[in-house]
């Protein structure tokens, strides 16, 4: 089988999967449908690697391959297909999510295992690895849009899975409404795109793109920050980012599967992916560069503050996201994916493990309320540990060799780059630093009343409430099940967890600069006509950006030590001593707010006026002002039908004599 | 006289006629007055006739009168009809067609 | 001569016709009809159609005008009162009739037919007569004379059935 072949099944699978367990979720029994989608998600990984075979088969220069399945719209100067493109980056993309999502299926049959929504959740997830991997697979835009937009629409779903949970529909509602002013921005660039190059498919917008536009004009400076907006929203960038620490509101899985590792990543896919497009609208990549900096850095510095486990987790990613933002709006295409790549794997294990620690708390996430879970939860705190050494690039790990090929790329180009690299540095030490804020918090120090009790064997209870804001719950269908699963209990967890624990602490050793360099070429199949991939800096810079990171890494995990293990009251000085700044980052910059003042209330009150005013006057006015002239007219008609039989006769000779003196004087 | 004199005579019986319906309530008046209104046309059919000196007017006008006592057949019989039910003999108080 | 006979059909006929209209007895409006169509069989014989003015008398002045009569008498008088309930009724109906006669003579007198102006052509004896009209009747126009006296069958029938008493009624 050719590759494109593969590449249709590997979205058939999981739609597949998506439809079996949709339509027969009464008739499945237990677990099955668990197990149908890990399965379903599964093929689709094995077959992503058969597609890989194929296409490593090839020579690199023709490793762009589509194949269409039939005319979507062809009518009227319109050639849209169904069509696919199977390339080393879309190989690449399916592979992480298709290998990711098989371990987060696996580790969800036991983490939502007494859900009574249990069913529901695996045809949502399904669904959604199946729009995630037509997004990436898409061939021309309208699929890719398509593909975007059921992407949003099952971040919705499994956002707002817990549906009795007031917080949890508000958090799929706020998503929901922020993806969709990104999809306009998509939306309107493919409406440019095609007004300018006449076509959707993207190898052909490529092609053209060069020889229609000069550099830096106006139009395709539009048509790369319409883009832009369309990845912020989706991948959680200032000032689109406000729905992603709401979006925790999700099961733990759905944490790690969507909003870690593969719905998040899509903003970067797309610039990578239309990157002849930023390599002309020049304008457009360094906006997204500095958009990438400043989603890092204030990311980073609420990271600090947060005291929710999975919140912090969140805006750790939300920070990393924009290190691969900077990363292709500077042209450090590979690095940027190499770095996409190891975060899937270290941030889905965070997660993982942040969700055998809440298990373990009963629902609770307030990292101020754990402690000293070392001796019983070993297991999951050996995995947090290994994925805060990723997360925080300590050298040798998978995070490590990542963010700083960014970096390294970053100070190669020189110049004004240079304040890129500075950024990454510093966002790289508060990094470490929370890393280990969690990691120290969580596993070391004075065990918790509830890592007590686990000690005994006790598994702590507490009534069953909302997190966030403590209202009473019961576990009914639309809310968590009775049963909180921990890693250690569960085999299906500690398998997942396993895996992705080496991925994140080996997976760096592919590209080892001046060792290894596979993903490099792996990728340059399809970035073979840009101006900057094929710049690489010296393999002596990168081991000097290699060398300042890891003493970075180290220097961040050392004051994290200080402040969270040696001396614990030490946070609680500094606190104390910066009241001001620590309100501030615990508002998170006063983002929320200041978007509910400028955009929600405005269009709010524009909704009301529209109602009570518009509505009323005008539209109402109108309406009302034809029925009122019809009627008016029908009543002064009405008056002739009087019923009398003598004034029907009067009409009649009335109209005779008119007519009779029309003929007269026409005659005349 | 002039056939024009017989003409004016009957324009003005018709006139007369036609206010005759105008004005009575009595159904049967009306009808009587209806009479009128035929008769008139009859009178300019006959002076066309004897203007053109052909008698096809006088059928004519013949076929007008027998088709004025069927109509006063069924009219007087609506009338009678009418009577027995007790309805009133008044074309205003007839008003269900009002709109 | 001609001219006196004209002017007293005429008075004749214009007295009956307001009369008709003006009486509020309307058994005398019947009366006034009589006289009114005897005054039309006068102005008939003027024109030289002998047998439509005998038809006229025995006819219409004989027979039509007796059911007339009848009815009159059967329904009785009908008081009407002298309150009109159609606003502009009373003054628009004169004004009518006055319009249509203005129009009617206007459209008479001013026409171009030249033959009005002339007391008609010299017609031969039998002009009128009842062997001219039954040939003309039984020859040229035979549908139309089949057809009314079907039509007067009609009648005859649908005044039986309009005026039938019915059983379940109670009768005056």
């Amino acid at each position: 089988m050719d590759a494109t072949t593969y590449g249709w099944l590997i979205l058939a699978f999981p739609l597949a999967g998506s439809m079996i367990i949709a339509f027969g979720w009464k008739l499945l029994p237990g677990r099955a449908a668990g197990w149908i989608g890990t399965a379903a998600i599964g093929l689709s990984f094995l077959v992503t690697l058969g597609a890989l075979f194929q296409i490593l088969g090839l020579p690199a220069e023709e490793r762009q391959l589509t194949d269409s399945l039939y005319d979507y719209a062809s009518a009227g100067g319109l050639d849209i297909q169904m069509n696919i493109l199977v390339d080393p980056l879309s190989v690449f993309m399916c592979l992480v999510v298709s290998g990711i999502s098989t371990m987060i299926h696996l580790y969800s049959i036991s983490y939502v295992t007494s859900d009574r929504g249990f069913n529901r959740f695996f045809s949502y997830l399904n669904f959604f690895v199946f729009s995630m991997l037509l997004l990436v697979l898409a061939g021309n835009i309208v699929l890719l849009i398509v593909g975007w937009a059921f992407v949003g629409f099952a971040s919705y779903a499994l956002i707002s899975f817990w549906y009795r949970r007031t917080t949890a529909t508000e958090a799929g509602m706020k998503a929901f409404v922020i993806n969709v002013v990104g999809d306009i921005g998509l939306v309107l660039a493919a409406l440019f795109i095609f007004r300018e190059l006449g076509t959707f498919d993207l190898l052909a917008i490529f092609e053209q793109a060069p020889e229609q536009f000069s550099t830096n004009e106006g139009v395709v400076v539009l048509i790369g920050i319409l883009l832009l907006v369309g990845a912020f929203a989706k991948s959680a960038q200032v000032p689109f980012h406000t729905w992603l620490p709401d979006a925790m509101e999700g099961p733990t899985p759905v944490s790690a599967l969507i909003h870690a590792a593969t719905m998040v990543t899509a903003g970067v896919y797309l610039i990578g992916r239309f990157y002849p497009i930023f390599e002309i609208a020049l304008t457009a990549a360094d906006i997204a560069a500095i958009v990438g900096l400043v989603t890092l850095l204030i990311a980073a510095t609420i990271a600090l503050v947060v005291t929710d486990n999975k919140r912090i987790i969140a805006y750790s990613t939300m920070s990393q996201i924009g290190y691969m933002i900077m990363g292709v709006g500077i042209g450090a295409y590979s690095a940027a994916f190499f770095h996409l790549m190891t975060h899937a794997f270290f941030k889905a294990l965070l997660f993982m493990t942040a969700g055998s620690v809440i298990g373990a708390m009963a629902n609770r996430q307030n990292i101020d309320l754990m402690g000293g879970f070392r001796r019983s939860l070993p297991f999951t705190s050996a995995l947090l540990i290994i994925g805060c050494l990723a997360l925080a690039a300590f050298p040798g790990t998978s995070g490590f060799f990542s963010k700083d090929a960014i970096l390294a790329f970053a100070e190669y180009r020189g110049g004004a780059y240079w304040v890129f690299a500075i950024g990454g540095y510093i966002g790289a030490l508060m990094t470490a630093i929370y890393a280990f804020r969690i990691g120290f918090r969580i596993v070391a120090g004075p065990p918790c009343e509830v890592a007590r009790d686990l000690e005994q064997g006790v598994h702590h209870h507490v009534e069953p409430q909302n997190p966030a804001t403590g209202e009473a719950e019961d576990t009914d269908v639309g809310f968590p099940g009775e049963k909180h699963n921990i890693a250690e209990d569960n085999w299906p967890m500690k398998i997942a967890m396993s895996v992705l624990g080496i991925g994140a602490l080996f997976s760096g050793y592919i590209q080892v600069p001046g060792v290894t360099d596979v993903l490099h070429t792996f990728l340059e199949g399809s970035f073979e006509d840009s101006k900057l991939y094929f710049e690489q800096p010296t393999d002596a810079a990168e081991w000097r950006g290699l060398a300042t990171g890891a003493l970075i890494s180290l220097t961040g995990i050392a004051i994290a030590h200080h402040f969270f293990l040696r001396n614990r009251a030490a946070a609680a000085r500094l606190q104390a001593r910066l009241p001001g700044l620590h309100t501030f980052l615990a508002n998170k910059w006063y983002f929320d707010e200041a978007i509910d003042l400028l955009i929600v209330r405005p269009t709010l009150a524009f909704g009301r006026w529209c109602d009570s005013t518009f509505e009323r006057y005008v539209v109402e006015g109108l309406v009302s002002g034809a029925q009122g002239v019809a009627k008016g007219g029908n009543s002064a008609v009405r008056t002739a039908q009087s019923g009398y039989l003598r004034s029907y006769a009067l009409l009649l000779f009335v109209g005779f004599a008119g007519l009779g003196l029309y003929f007269l004087i026409a005659g005349s | 006289m002039d056939m024009s004199w017989y003409l004016v005579l009957s324009a003005l019986l018709f006139a007369t006629g036609a206010v005759g319906v105008l004005i009575r309530r009595s159904p049967l008046v009306i009808l009587l007055c209806l009479e009128l209104m035929l008769n008139a046309g009859n009178l300019a059919l006959i002076t066309f006739s004897r203007t053109l000196g052909d008698e096809e007017g006088q059928v004519f006008a013949l076929i007008v009168m027998v088709i004025a006592a069927c109509e006063v057949v069924i009219g007087l019989g609506i009338i009678v009809a009418a009577y027995r039910r007790r309805i009133p003999l008044n074309v205003d108080e007839l008003r269900a067609l009002r709109g | 001569m001609k001219e006196i006979c004209f002017f007293a059909g005429a008075i004749g006929c214009l007295g009956g016709a307001i009369a008709v209209i003006g009486l509020r007895n309307p058994f005398y409006s019947v009366l006034a009809l009589i006289v009114h169509l005897i005054s039309l069989a006068g102005l008939f014989l003027l024109l030289r159609a002998e047998f439509l003015a005998a038809a006229q008398i025995v006819v219409y002045a004989g027979a039509v005008m007796v059911l007339y009569v009848f009815v009159a008498a059967y329904v009785g008088n009908v008081e009407e009162s002298l309150w009109e309930p159609i606003p502009g009724q009373r003054w628009l109906a004169p004004v009518l009739g006055l319009a249509l006669f203005v129009e009617l003579s206007i459209a008479i007198i001013g026409s171009g037919l030249k033959s009005l102006d002339t007391e008609g052509p010299t017609v031969e004896l039998g002009f009128g007569s009842p062997e001219a009209i039954g040939r003309l009747l039984l020859e040229r126009f035979l549908i139309a004379f089949e057809a009314a006296s079907l039509l007067l069958l009609i009648a005859a029938v649908g005044a039986v059935v309009l005026a039938a008493r019915r059983r379940e009624e109670a009768t005056s």
